[in-house]
């Protein structure tokens, strides 16, 4: 089984968000890059195929010279080759052509990606590549499993869950749940060592367009201070809520 | 050219979001000067979306599509939009409608935004204003194509009431065959998902334990709410992962958020951040919870929670 999964880079969740050049751009300054954390989960699970099925894993980024780091990140942690389709990521709708039409050239059994990458959530990449390529897709994944060319697997719905399954090729949108926070691995030095021998393709980007554009950033309104109610005057806080706030 | 939005039902009734989509829809057709067709898929009664400014309401109801499948309802839609000429379509948050709009857009050739919190800002070229880096901010996207699909946070607009006549078409679609199909769906019953509550109680490890969840359950069972909780609490399988709510997990856009011994970590806040009212219960008054919130109460938990839970019963009965 050839798996693909789709590497977002992304500040780190704890990462201040400011922007420069007039408020235009995200400001990278001090900002620690990750991979994705639901792409983290979906590449963990690709490990289990590797290990236990004998899959294959490439991992592919759509991004400039600064996302290597975390590709090789991803190829420490096991991932066998990593491709580098060399442009800025424009917009969700750009990095999914550009991933669709690589799949096209180099086809896969199973394609992992994140629901949402979380910096710019746009919640689209996987769905699209599904789309343009008319592949089954499934996203807010929490299980997959593979058994002779089926797969099954859990979509997490507003209020439950319900059980899929189809036959490969899939494409996925992945969320913890594929894999738990404690079977994340973190690389070791042999790891990191190996992954400074494996493939690192670095392909010129296809010539499309982007279909939106951001203008401008903000930066949310300051807030007014809490206000504090004893915890001896509960009818207080009820009051506030009913009254004021109007939400009781 | 017309605005078409795609309204959800369950159990064939429209859902509450489904009214907010309806006026948000009709602001939006007002600006650019057109009309909004309204569509619906296996609902039953469509009347309630009249007092929304609705004129227009495209029903189909096929029984091959009462499960749910991302690609057959993004086909119907899909049609829909081309017998109607449709230019802008309006989803809404829920995972169904995230799960479908990205296939519509490949389908049509159509640009996707979504968290979108508000009526476009220019129509040269269109920009609308949308969270980014998980309600750590806000951007302006300009949309360069014909088609757009606009995904509207929920409760982002809130409600426009405008009484109108409206005309019904049933329409029927040969609905496409897959091989990929639902085996079986589960859904909490008798609770409130945590997508569709207009109160969130969330809990944190300040619980202590699973065993002491019955006064977080108590409170939500009184104000009619959902429960959600922090990661460690879903991490350590005190809760079920459906009510992780945070940056990783679930978003959560509601009018009260009532978080109970949670720090507020830069990870959780940046989930629940778009909720209108944020109320913390915390021992610290340390905790980072505090500068994000709108009201705050400093004491233990399991002193104030129960008080608050009488109380509130005490509120619910006079005022209802
Ligand atoms: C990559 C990444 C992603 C993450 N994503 C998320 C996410 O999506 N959602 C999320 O929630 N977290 C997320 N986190 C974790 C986050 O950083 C915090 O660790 C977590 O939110 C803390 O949970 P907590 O508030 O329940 O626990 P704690 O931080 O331990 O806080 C418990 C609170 O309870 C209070 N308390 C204790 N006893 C009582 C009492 N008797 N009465 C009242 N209050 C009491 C304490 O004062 C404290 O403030 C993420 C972390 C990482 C690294």
């Amino acid at each position: 089984m050839k798996i693909l999964v789709c590497i977002s880079h992304v500040p780190d969740t704890t990462s201040k968000i400011n922007f420069t050049d007039d408020d235009t751009k995200f400001d990278t300054q001090g900002v620690q890059f990750v991979i994705n954390p639901n792409d983290e989960f979906g590449l963990t699970r690709a490990m289990w195929f590797k290990e236990k099925q004998g899959a294959s894993i490439d991992v592919i980024n759509v991004g400039n010279s600064s996302s290597e780091p975390t590709l090789r990140k991803a190829l420490a942690i096991g991932a066998d080759k990593a491709i580098r389709i060399n442009s800025e990521p424009l917009d969700g709708f750009f990095v999914a052509k550009q991933i669709a039409e690589y799949v096209q050239t180099n086809s896969y059994d199973l394609i992992i990606a994140g629901r949402e990458s979380i910096d710019y959530n746009g919640a689209m990449v996987p769905g699209l590549v599904a789309g343009l390529l008319k592949m089954n897709y499934v996203t807010n994944c929490t299980k997959l499993e593979i058994d002779n060319g089926k797969a099954k697997m859990d979509r997490e719905i507003d209020g439950g869950k319900e059980t899929l399954s189809c036959s490969l090729p899939l494409i996925i949108g992945g969320q913890k749940g594929l894999v738990e926070e404690s079977d994340l691995r973190i690389p070791n030095m042999r790891g990191i060592m190996q992954a400074r021998q494996k493939p690192l393709e670095v392909l010129e980007a296809f010539e499309f367009s982007s279909n939106t554009n951001t203008i401008k950033f903000y930066k949310p309104e300051p807030k007014q201070a809490v206000k504090l109610v004893s915890a001896d005057n509960l009818d207080e806080l009820i009051n506030l809520l009913h009254k004021e706030a109007k939400v009781l | 050219m017309s605005v078409l939005t795609y309204i959800e039902s369950s159990n064939g009734k429209i859902k509450k979001n489904g009214f907010e989509l309806a006026s948000y829809s009709c602001e939006l057709a007002k600006s650019l000067n057109t009309d909004v067709v309204a569509l619906t898929i296996n609902a039953e009664d469509v009347n309630e979306l009249s007092s929304y400014g609705i004129k227009k309401i495209i029903k189909v109801n096929n029984e091959s599509l009462n499960k749910f499948s991302a690609s057959s309802f993004a086909d119907i839609i899909s049609k829909v939009a081309d017998n109607t000429s449709s230019s802008h379509i309006v989803l809404c948050s829920s995972l169904d409608s995230k799960y479908l709009a990205p296939l519509l857009a490949a389908d049509i050739n159509a640009a996707y935004v979504n968290n979108v919190i508000g009526l476009p800002t220019n129509l040269e070229p269109f920009t609308v204003k949308r969270s980014a880096f998980t309600n750590k901010a806000f951007s302006d996207s300009s949309v360069s194509s014909e088609k757009i699909i606009i995904g509207l946070s929920n409760n982002s607009f809130g409600l426009v009431e405008s009484s109108v006549s409206t005309e019904i078409e049933e329409l029927d679609f040969e609905v496409q065959n897959s091989n990929l199909t639902v085996d079986s769906s589960e859904k909490v019953s008798g609770q409130i998902s945590i997508a569709d509550a207009d109160i969130v109680v969330s809990a944190g490890r300040g619980m202590k334990g699973p065993e002491n969840w019955n006064l977080i359950e108590d409170l939500a069972d009184t104000l009619g709410a959902a429960t959600a909780c922090s990661k460690p609490v879903s991490d350590m399988g005190w809760r079920p992962h459906s009510e992780h709510v945070g940056q990783t997990g679930k978003p959560v856009a509601t009018n009260l958020y009532i978080a109970i011994g949670i720090s507020g970590a830069i990870q959780h806040l940046a989930g629940i951040n778009s909720s209108k009212i944020k109320v913390v219960i915390n021992n610290d008054p340390e905790a980072p919870f505090f500068k994000a919130a709108d009201y705050g109460v400093v004491g233990d938990a399991f002193d104030v929670v129960p008080r608050l839970n009488e109380k509130l019963k005490e509120f619910k009965a006079q005022n209802s």
